[in-house]
């Protein structure tokens, strides 16, 4: 019977379809205030050992984008449309348990906050062991053995004595590095990094990134990479997708959205970040107003009350009419009621404003 | 804006240390977490002083000790011109008009069961002023100045956002219009875009009150967006103090170097070709720093002196001084960083403290 | 860890000798007049005062109390000069004369009444408490939710003595299922049959609201518990939902729940004084029930102190617990 299923879901396997493809993707939760759409309409490819880095604003549905591909929407209540195709295997059909079946073996995940997200009372060694154990049939001594050599590799100094460590006996780095040994323990394809190193200093992100990258490397690992900081994702991530109220709104290779954004809210992002690089602007050029709630979404381009140039759109188009998500160039997308010209225009000035600094 | 700019805050050789107590059967002091461990600094109306530094580096228990909501163990505070280290409660009463205090998390140092309008006349009552023509006329013209509709007057904090629940914290804090404004990492928790609003709002603020900001931050690019000068803590010392176009463009301390180097940037190109210096392992513990300099366990300078001699803080440039035997420049480190590939220090393994209790494990202030 | 036990055991000797001496305080500034209350209405002046002299009344509180506190350690003797000297060894807490025993004596014949009483409700309302408000947590939202909410609210808001007085009304008075209680000594295990019937009534009577608290103390602590970032961690390892709930969720969010209640349970060995007069149990409410409005001064002072003592080392036991529980907060 087992061997049936197995035989049927490797039948389904296309072989057309990138490593992981995600068609689609929404999800909504019912809520007192009612239907609160987190994420709409998201699809989106990667090829096996690229790295992703969707990047957005809290409430931009970034985490809830990351937990659909987990499969961990569903126990929060939330309700998940689309296809998710990991390796030829579309998730979203699949049964309860065949998703907990992937989770910590084909796909994992680490988290924002190290500290809260391992648990208090047990030694992280154990913690480690059970995600072993939850997948595979090997003795607990194994396991363990397994697990101190991950420690090591993940660079915990004196992990012999380490791995019988309480979180809380740990500091910060440490605890990230105990989640990335913990995620990886099963020799995962796909790794989705939550905000990995925005609770950390940042001397240490630049280890935990380090980290990543190399173990990258080393496992061969397709990664995602949630962030609000565009500055983390530079030297890190292939393809960089942007956020915003729930849907893409632009996605291309790295280089490509940091030489050439054409969405009005990525140029935005970039033109609020206080840079090091640069000359000291006089001030910070920031996107005006907040970002919206998801319970109450503009009915038009969910960006427009924030875009200086939305006026420049005939017709008051992204008043009413929700902008598609559409190729510019080849492996550019861009969501944006502006012709392609005028926002290729404005891309430029605010670039050239940006590099020379004069405000 | 104020016609000349005058000293408003000078805290010299300030210590705040919280006593380790043993378990016995009669707890006894055994040791002394060492947060704030003799740092010496000035600011000026209308100026801003960045005081950066990671976690453990004790920059948010100085800023504390200064406003007094932490008693300091020694040391000298004068806030214009008055002493306040060793004032009681009662007198730093009247003192507190002069400084207030914006935190970091706008979600909880608000009071959920206030309105807003509460919230930002909170200075008035308890200092006793009337402003001229009425509190809730008063509150609704800052909450104009600081970008906020002033109808939501009576509305509850948890109807705004974070920037706008930020934006709260700054009216309440300019309310009285103090001389100072402590900010503990006013825009970590907020979203990019709304950081820039807030930071562009405190300028303005700056400018038109001629308020002065001890700005502690861990964020160097924003720190460098908003200070005049900069100061570098580093478990309880200040490493290196200078104007801000020294400290970013012309270090001299190797901490300086490095949390410069880990700053990313966001620009592929550039983050690629960058000289790295990674700094290994985490900050010692406060309870039992490193002999000599406090640096040296993590430092690429290290050397056997370090161990021995306490560097102490020199001027070596006019108002840039460095707490190091071994100061480098930017031009040395890059051309080491460019024959290493990238600067590394091996990682000591450092004993690590016995595990005591939980509170030792987050050195830090009690929180109040 | 010794040190740290030795320390709170210290400090609870020190709370137990300011508690008994604000009872003696409080007595001493009372109106009443122990000696007064030895005999009846034709007493004389001079046998009051005889009296006073004989139960050491007529000696400074000051004094009085530190007699009391020697009796503790080492016994004392009253009626030192009379023909029949009454002998009350270590540990003496004083001797009642109104009712002509050592309080001691009379606690230990009542507290195993409080005892059963006690244990018998504290397990039926935890074990209803935590299930029900397990089950509404996982099914939150949901009728099975809804319906023990409601229950709860019902539960909650039943004063125990109206419950006790309807139960004993209709079970035992009108449709006599059960026959009426009555405590014989040598139970539970002389007569195990007569004990449970004695018992349930008045288990039921204590569990109704303390259930009702702990189920949606219990409902609010696991939801709680489940919005934990370490609980999507544990799912996120591909954990069965069950181990999840169980080991992850469980754990931590009842750990607080079960110390916390042993806090609840040693409030109630100090006695039931609502149910036990209902159920006309004589176990320790009872007994300072009687003590108060016969302003027995020694006897109330000794129910204080034990019913003091228990909830003292119930916070201590529990505090030691939650260190076991929880390596967050070991000491030493």
């Amino acid at each position: 019977m087992i061997n049936m299923e197995r035989a049927e879901g490797r039948a389904e396997r296309s072989p057309d379809r990138e490593f992981l493809s995600i068609e689609n993707l929404g999800v909504t939760f019912n809520t007192e205030d009612g239907v609160v759409r987190a994420i709409d309409g998201v699809s989106l490819s990667l090829e096996r050992g690229k790295t992703l880095a969707v990047v957005g604003e809290s409430g931009s549905g970034k985490s809830v984008t990351a937990q659909a591909i987990m499969g961990l929407v569903k126990s929060q209540g939330g309700h998940v449309t689309g296809e998710i195709w990991l390796d030829g295997q579309e998730l979203n059909r699949l049964a309860a348990d065949e998703v907990q079946a992937l989770r910590g073996s084909e796909m994992a995940m680490i988290f924002q906050d190290p500290m809260s997200s391992l648990h208090p009372f047990y030694r992280v060694g154990d913690q480690i062991v059970e995600a072993i154990l939850a997948h595979r049939k090997i003795g607990k001594t194994a396991a363990r053995k397994e697990t101190l050599e991950m420690l090591k590799h993940v660079g915990i100094p004196a992990a012999e004595r380490r791995i019988d460590a309480y979180p809380h006996q740990l500091s910060g780095g440490m605890r990230q590095r105990v989640m990335i040994g913990m995620a990886l323990i099963n020799s995962p394809q796909l790794l989705i990094a939550d905000e990995p190193t925005t609770a950390l200093d940042v001397t240490v992100q630049a280890q935990i990134l380090d980290l990543i990258s190399t173990l990258k490397q080393e496992f061969g690992t397709t990664v995602i990479l949630i962030t609000h900081d565009l500055g983390i994702v530079a030297d890190v991530a292939d393809q960089v997708a942007v956020m915003y109220g729930g849907r893409l709104v632009e996605v291309g290779q790295t280089s490509v959205i940091y030489d050439q954004p054409e969405m009005p809210y990525t140029l935005g992002l970039l033109s609020s970040i206080p840079r090091m690089d640069r000359e000291l602007p006089k001030r910070l050029d920031p996107i005006r107003g907040n970002p919206p709630s998801p319970i109450n979404l503009p009915p038009g381009c969910v960006f427009q009350p924030r875009c200086n140039y939305s006026d420049r759109v005939r017709d008051g188009a992204c008043l009413s009419v929700r902008p598609e998500l559409l190729p510019t160039a080849p492996d550019h997308l861009v969501r944006c009621h502006l012709p392609a010209e005028e926002r290729r225009q404005i891309s430029e000035e605010v670039r050239r404003i940006l590099a020379g600094a004069v405000r | 804006m104020t016609a000349a700019t005058r000293e408003i805050l000078r805290v010299t050789d300030l210590k705040t240390h919280f006593p380790v107590r043993s378990r016995g059967l009669i707890p006894r002091v055994i040791g002394q977490v060492k947060a704030v461990d003799g740092i010496s600094l000035s600011l000026n109306s209308s100026e801003t002083l960045g005081l950066v530094g990671e976690s453990g580096s004790g920059k948010t228990t100085a800023a504390r000790s200064i406003l007094r909501l932490i008693r300091p163990t020694a040391g000298s505070i004068e806030l214009d011109g008055t002493q306040i280290a060793n004032l009681s409660q009662a007198a730093l009463r009247p003192i507190r008009r002069k400084a207030q205090m914006i935190f970091q998390d706008p979600y909880n140092a608000l009071n959920p069961r206030h309105t807003v309008g509460g919230i930002i006349s909170a200075p008035f009552r308890i200092q006793g002023v009337e402003p001229p023509g009425g509190v809730k006329a008063a509150v609704q013209e800052l909450m104009e100045r600081v970008g906020l509709n002033p109808e939501h007057y009576n509305r509850y904090p948890n109807e705004f956002s974070g920037g706008q629940r930020q934006r709260i914290g700054v009216a309440r804090a300019i309310a009285l219009r103090p001389m100072l404004i402590v900010c503990d990492e006013p825009v970590s928790a907020l979203d990019v875009s709304i950081q820039a609003q807030i930071i562009n709002l405190l300028k303005d603020l700056q400018e038109e009150f001629g308020i002065a900001y001890l700005f502690v931050a861990h964020d160097l690019a924003v720190v460098r967006q908003i200070s005049h000068r900069v100061a570098v803590m580093y478990l309880g010392h200040i490493v290196e103090t200078a104007p801000r176009a020294t400290i970013y463009s012309a270090p001299l301390h190797p901490y300086t170097h490095s949390l410069l180097s880990a700053v990313p940037v966001p620009d592929p190109k550039i983050q690629l070709k960058r000289e790295r210096i990674v700094l290994q392992g985490d900050v010692p513990s406060p309870i039992d720093p490193p002999s000599g300099c406090v640096f040296r366990t993590r430092c690429f300078q290290a050397q056997e002196r370090c161990a021995a001699e306490v560097p102490q803080l020199i001027e070596v440039a006019p108002d840039h001084k460095v707490a190091c035997h071994f100061p480098i420049t930017v031009a040395e480190v890059t051309a080491r960083a460019r024959a290493a590939g990238k600067i590394e220090v091996p990682e000591t393994e450092v004993p690590a403290p016995p595990v005591s209790g939980p509170h030792f494990v987050e050195p830090g202030p009690p929180h109040a | 860890m010794a040190g740290y036990v030795v320390r709170r055991v210290l400090g609870m000797v020190l709370l137990l000798f300011l508690l008994t001496l604000t009872v003696f305080v409080l007595f001493s500034l009372m109106p009443a007049d122990p000696a007064r209350l030895t005999c009846g209405k034709a007493c004389s002046p001079a046998i009051i005062e005889n009296n006073r002299h004989r139960l050491e009344l007529d000696i400074p509180p000051i004094e009085q109390y530190q007699r009391f506190v020697a009796g503790i350690f080492v016994g004392r003797t009253y009626l030192k000069d009379t023909a029949r000297p009454l002998e009350c060894e270590a540990p003496c807490l004083g001797y009642s004369f109104l009712r002509n025993q050592e309080v001691l004596a009379m606690i230990t014949k009542a507290a195993p009444v409080t005892f059963w009483l006690a244990i018998g409700g504290f397990v039926t309302w935890m074990v209803i408490g935590l299930v029900f408000g397990v089950v509404a947590a996982l099914k939150r939202g949901r009728w099975q939710d809804r319906t023990v909410m409601g229950i709860a609210l019902v539960g909650y808001s039943l004063p125990s003595f109206f419950i006790g007085l309807v139960l004993f009304f209709f079970v035992v008075l009108i449709w006599h299922l059960l026959p009426i209680p009555q405590w014989t000594s040598g139970m539970p295990f002389a007569n195990p049959g007569k004990f449970f019937q004695t018992m349930l009534l008045p288990w039921i009577t204590i569990a109704t609201l303390n259930a009702a608290f702990y189920m949606r103390l219990t409902r609010n602590q696991v939801l709680e518990v489940f919005g934990e970032d370490y609980v999507r961690t544990a799912r996120a390892k591909g954990l069965p939902e069950r181990i999840v709930v169980v080991k992850h969720a469980l754990r931590a969010g009842l750990t607080p729940i079960v110390t916390a209640a042993g806090l609840d349970l040693a409030y109630l060995l100090g006695g039931a004084i609502i149910t036990e007069n209902i159920f006309n149990l004589p176990g320790l409410g009872s007994l300072a029930i009687g003590s108060v409005l016969a302003s027995d001064l020694p006897l109330i002072t000794g129910i204080t102190l034990v019913a003091a003592a228990l909830i003292i080392v119930a916070n201590l036991v529990v505090d030691l617990l939650y260190a076991v529980v929880d390596p967050r907060v070991r000491v030493g």
